[in-house]
């Protein structure tokens, strides 16, 4: 049986290749996840390994939580602390870290790396362990700062240039007075470092006389456990912690690697997909060749076989197919590992070095997966051809599909689709939280029920194409009956496509609406003209605020400061604005009272206003950092957005009780309006500070704009391999049918139906079956982007169903370019087909 | 030899191929099929040719209606020399003058009786002569059947449609290859009787290869090869002439 079943495979080489690609992408595309996260997450450990080699106990500050009125804190890591722990037995050294962001511009003026990744710290001492010097010497004083190398070659700074820094505002232009080497991950990541000198660092930092961190160095034959269990004896446990940097460094990795396994596990999702497309080409084929073999089959059953061994006949082919596309799917989901991080390389996206990781569980889930899929998809074709009976030996006629079972199955393809339909139109009108389960139930019900649904969807869409058809003449005409003659077959291979298209519009209509709702959200709220913050979203210093309301031309302008406080034991972050003016700067919508920020009036939003049920003129009492207490009053309700909400103050109340004032943006309205004129001058106030954007309207339009453009390239890169796999089984449908249908081919031919006009016949049987699968597709994915729309909208009041029309019209165009590409080979063949062969072959 | 003319008929030819010659393959494997065979198809004549298998009637069949190429000597259908012809042309020529009849797969199973008739003028883009139409369907007996699929046809009225196709587009020569091969005696005599009357009545050419004497004696001519040459022909040909003449082939190929 075996040999049998291996011979079966050699003769239909060039019949499985297809399939063999298929599942073989399928394969790829989850070896190659697999090889990819590994390796980074392994390269990502051990560089965060070398980065603890200067640790052997780090002591962190505590968290002293917020208890009834007291606003939480950090513990004080100070001078004191730190020289108790450089005496505690055990310990050689101990060094104050100090962290913060520090924007570096480049020789332009321009912010050097993505603004998250701009970090800065402390060189301690003359010679700091942590950062070795490759020139200059340790930066003196606040007009001397490090680089690192890195950062250095990729500016081109040399020792003594002066740079143009930003901590939380101000411009800084002090002297390199050297560069480093570190190990730091941010750094192989791409990021930026600078280093001050300690005091300035604490200054620059807002951590006076403090510590982020202390990293103390065990002292020789010292192990870092009996280092930690000298430090906790040595310092108060109330206000520190202890860790090993053995446990550190695990910690990260651990991070690391969790980190990685939701990049791995989203990946993987859209492998799935592919594959699951790819199981579509699998039944196809097999079901194409049982039908092919049907007389062979038979005489197997004639003289003697079991049911069981001729599906197992099938299974075993199955099963040869599925290990040769595993095996080259693992070898190629190598390469693509391997190339994917090169290729990020290349696009300037740095990562650490390290080698290709490839564990056995990659190689057995890469096996299993393409010969599990293979077989499990084959498993259908292989019982229908056990109920092949013998007697088909005897005839002529190929087994033919039943209407009755067609029947059947539109039965059951009308009830899951209702279902599916019923489910997700009850969905958008439950609650968006508990709504997100039946939504996904009901899409996969009906995108079941489409599938099975397909066959007879069929003639009636392709009918509807038969006027364009009939311009092509008799090609034409056959085109169309030959695409709804196996309608089972039109039907899978459409339905391949359609799976991939359907997600890609749903995914376009769904970011679409989205972004207008965001992009009207952050327009409607907002009556400024710039909005003004840094380039990390950090705290940005007060004094930011201050020049720009003095910049000639400013009408009105606010910060947005932030405070914390505690009200009726629950702790609430309070907005601080110019009160006077916030009227002009915001457009809210208020429910009660009215919109007055001033003196101890303040805004809530709807939400508090439930929760603690307040009411215009009501009052309650706020307890700040500070220790303070402050009664305030309701003046007014107001409906709160993603970009505006909580309580409303005004700045003048709150900033007494706080240590270190800092704003989170600072909004601006200017005589003229928005304008690259204005712009610049509110720039230049600024003192074209590297760290600090400023934007107008368009400018945060064009900045969600383009987080969701990143976004949906990246779907359709991903969605892009199951539209690769679906294009496959077309070529593969088309290639059996005209293999198939030689000698109708070879008749026509012979009647007088020239090469081009078979070949447009065959161009446009693909085409049909493609377009066909593309209308499936982005009906679909229209659908549940309304869907899910509906859920979304009843959070965000600016959500309205935006529909791409032009996006749609690519799609289906591009149904139309994988039709025309996937008939090229087949068309070619059906053309090049040897006339007086095909009419002689019984 | 019973060689004589049939007296009355046009001396017109339809078909000539002259010392035509198809070799496959070269040295050792080489294998003449037809060696310098020379032949005319006369206009309104109903040609039949026969011989053993492997003598090359296919062959010459398929080197005369252009669907195969030759590899010396020359080929015309009426004024049209086929040797120097590109595929299109040859395409071309298939399609406007000559009709064919083939053992099997002769319709396509998506079309319509009709369809499949009007099949040749389809792809020619030209509109059918209605009155002309009429009266084959009339003739081959389908006028309830026009709208029924191959599948729904018995062997005989399929092959019925394919008769009506060849002769719907008024083609200067008909070939057909083994057109009752896959019939019962009824059905290919009713196919042939159709074919005889479209020689006497509407004036076409015929030319059938088959190696059936019954079907054989319902031509004008019989024409019998063996090796790749033309060994013999009989005018007027009856069944059992025609079958005394093979067992002759057959004897003298035992004894050589």
């Amino acid at each position: 049986m075996f040999r049998t079943a291996l011979r079966n495979v050699l003769a239909h080489k060039a019949r499985l290749l297809m399939t063999v690609l298929a599942v073989m992408l399928g394969v790829a595309f989850v070896s190659g996840t697999l090889v990819f996260t590994n390796t980074i997450s392994d390269a990502y450990q051990k560089s965060s390994a070398k980065g603890f080699d200067h640790v052997d106990v780090a002591v962190r500050a505590k968290y002293q939580e917020s208890k009834g009125n007291q606003v939480g804190k950090d513990a004080k890591l100070t001078r004191t602390l730190l020289d108790r722990a450089a005496k505690a037995p055990g310990a050689a050294s101990a060094t104050g870290v100090v962290t913060g962001f520090t924007a570096i511009a480049d020789k332009d003026g321009k912010l050097l790396g993505g603004g998250w990744q701009s970090a800065g710290g402390n060189y301690a001492g003359p010679k700091d362990a942590r950062y070795p010097l490759v020139s200059g010497h340790a930066p003196r004083g606040k007009d001397e700062i490090l680089i690192d190398s890195k950062t250095a070659d990729r500016a081109g700074y040399k020792v003594g240039d002066t740079v143009r820094i930003s901590v939380d505002g101000p411009v800084l232009t002090p002297r390199i007075s050297g560069i480093f080497t570190t190990d730091d991950g941010n750094v192989a990541a791409g990021g930026s470092l600078a280093l001050f000198d300690t005091p300035t660092a604490q200054a620059l930092f807002g951590k006076k006389g403090t510590y982020d961190e202390i990293d103390v160095k065990a002292a020789a034959g010292t192990s870092q456990a009996a280092l930690k269990a000298g430090l906790d004896k040595a310092l108060p446990s109330h206000l520190v912690e202890t860790t090993t940097g053995k446990q550190l460094a695990d910690d990260q990795a651990q991070m690391i690697s969790s980190s990685m396994s939701g990049l791995k596990q989203s990946l993987l999702v859209f492998a799935g997909i592919a594959l699951f497309v790819g199981t579509f080409i699998i039944a196809n084929t097999f079901t194409m060749l049982v039908a092919q073999r049907t007389k062979e089959l038979a005489l197997m059953r004639a003289v003697g076989a079991s049911r069981r061994q001729v599906t197992r006949s099938v299974l075993i082919e199955a099963f040869v197919v599925g290990t040769v596309a595993g095996v080259t799917g693992l070898v190629a989901g190598i390469g693509i590992g391997a190339g994917l991080r090169s290729l990020l390389g290349s696009f300037g996206a740095s990562m650490p070095d390290g080698p290709l990781v490839i564990t056995p569980g990659t190689v057995v889930a890469a096996l299993a997966v393409g010969i599990v899929i293979t077989v499990l998809a084959a498993w259908l074709p292989g019982r229908r051809a056990a109920k092949i009976p013998p007697v088909a030996a005897m005839s002529s006629v190929h087994a033919q599909a039943t209407t009755k079972s067609l029947v059947l199955r539109n039965t059951f393809g009308a009830l899951f689709s209702a279902a599916g339909v019923a489910v997700v139109l009850a969905a958008t009108s439950m609650d968006a939280d508990a709504a997100q389960g039946p939504m996904g139930l009901g899409a996969v019900l009906l995108i079941i029920g489409v599938f099975i649904l397909t066959p007879l969807l069929s003639r009636p869409l392709i009918a509807a194409a038969a006027p364009v058809l009939r311009v092509f003449g008799v090609s034409g005409k056959l085109a169309r009956q030959n695409s709804v003659r196996n309608p089972r077959r039109t039907a899978a291979t459409a339905s391949a496509l359609m799976i991939g298209l359907t997600l890609i519009t749903g995914m376009t209509v769904m970011a679409g609406s989205l972004q207008a709702a965001i992009d009207k959200m952050a327009s409607s709220a907002v009556r400024a003209d710039y909005v003004v913050s840094m380039a990390n979203r950090g705290p940005l210093s007060p004094d930011v605020a201050e020049k720009l309301a003095s910049v000639d031309g400013v009408t009105a302008s606010s910060p947005l400061r932030n405070a914390e406080s505690r009200i009726n034991g629950e702790t609430e972050f309070l907005t601080g604005v110019n009160g006077p003016v916030i009227g002009e700067l915001t457009d809210l919508k208020v429910q009660d009272g009215r919109f007055k920020v001033g003196g101890t009036q303040v805004v809530v939003d709807k939400d508090r206003a439930k929760q603690y049920g307040w009411r215009a003129g009501s009052q309650f009492t706020a307890h700040y950092e500070d220790g303070k207490a402050q009664k305030l009053t309701v003046a007014g309700i107001y409906e709160g957005n993603d970009l505006l909400n909580g309580i409303i103050v005004d700045d003048k109340a709150i900033t007494p009780h706080l240590k270190d004032p800092a704003d989170m943006q600072v909004m601006v309205k200017t005589a003229d309006g928005a304008s690259s004129a204005t712009k610049d001058k509110l720039e230049k106030a600024l003192g074209s500070n590297p760290a600090i954007k400023v934007q107008d309207k368009q400018d945060i339009s064009n900045d969600i704009a383009k987080m969701f453009t990143m976004m949906l390239n990246m779907v359709y890169g991903l969605l892009g391999m199951a539209v690769i796999v679906a294009v496959l089984g077309v070529i593969n449908t088309l290639a059996m049918s005209v293999f198939e249908r030689s000698q109708e081919i070879g008749m026509l031919r012979a009647i007088g139906l020239d090469r081009k006009a078979v070949k447009r016949m065959v161009r446009l049987e693909s085409l049909v079956i493609s377009l066909f699968g593309g209308v499936l597709g982005i009906g679909l994915g229209v659908f549940f982007g309304w869907a899910a729309g509906e859920l979304l909208g009843t959070k965000m009041p600016t959500y309205e169903l935006v529909l791409p029309w032009g996006r749609m019209t690519v799609f289906l165009l591009l149904a139309a370019v994988v039709g025309v590409l996937a008939a090229l080979w087949p068309a070619r063949r059906a053309a090049r087909l040897n006339m007086l062969a095909a009419i002689k072959a019984e | 030899m019973t060689t004589t003319p049939t007296a009355g008929r046009t001396t017109a030819v339809a078909a000539r191929a002259t010392e035509l010659s198809k070799i496959y393959g070269q040295g050792e494997t080489r294998v003449v099929a037809l060696d310098r065979v020379s032949v005319d198809f006369r206009q309104a004549e109903f040609t039949a040719i026969m011989g053993p298998s492997g003598s090359g009637k296919s062959t010459l069949m398929h080197c005369v209606a252009g669907l195969d190429s030759f590899s010396s000597g020359s080929v015309r259908i009426g004024e049209t020399e086929l040797g120097s012809l590109k595929d299109r042309q040859l395409t071309k020529l298939r399609r406007d003058k000559i009709g064919f009849i083939f053992q099997a797969f002769n319709l396509l199973p998506t079309l319509t009786a009709l369809e499949n008739i009007t099949l040749p003028m389809d792809i020619a883009g030209r509109k059918a002569d209605k009155a002309w139409l009429d009266q084959v369907i009339q003739m081959v007996g389908l006028s309830g059947r026009l709208s029924h699929r191959p599948s729904q046809l018995s062997g005989g009225q399929q092959q019925r449609v394919a008769v009506a196709r060849a002769l719907a587009s008024k083609p200067e020569i008909i070939f057909g290859d083994e057109p009752t091969g896959n019939l019962d005696s009824r059905s290919g005599a009713e196919v042939l009787g159709f074919l005889r009357n479209s020689v006497r009545e509407l004036g076409q050419t015929v030319v059938m290869v088959t190696h059936d004497p019954v079907a054989a004696a319902y031509a004008d001519r019989v024409v019998f090869l063996a090796d790749g040459r033309i060994v013999d022909e009989i005018y007027g040909p009856t069944a059992d002439s025609v079958l005394d003449l093979m067992k002759q082939f057959d004897a003298k190929g035992r004894t050589s």
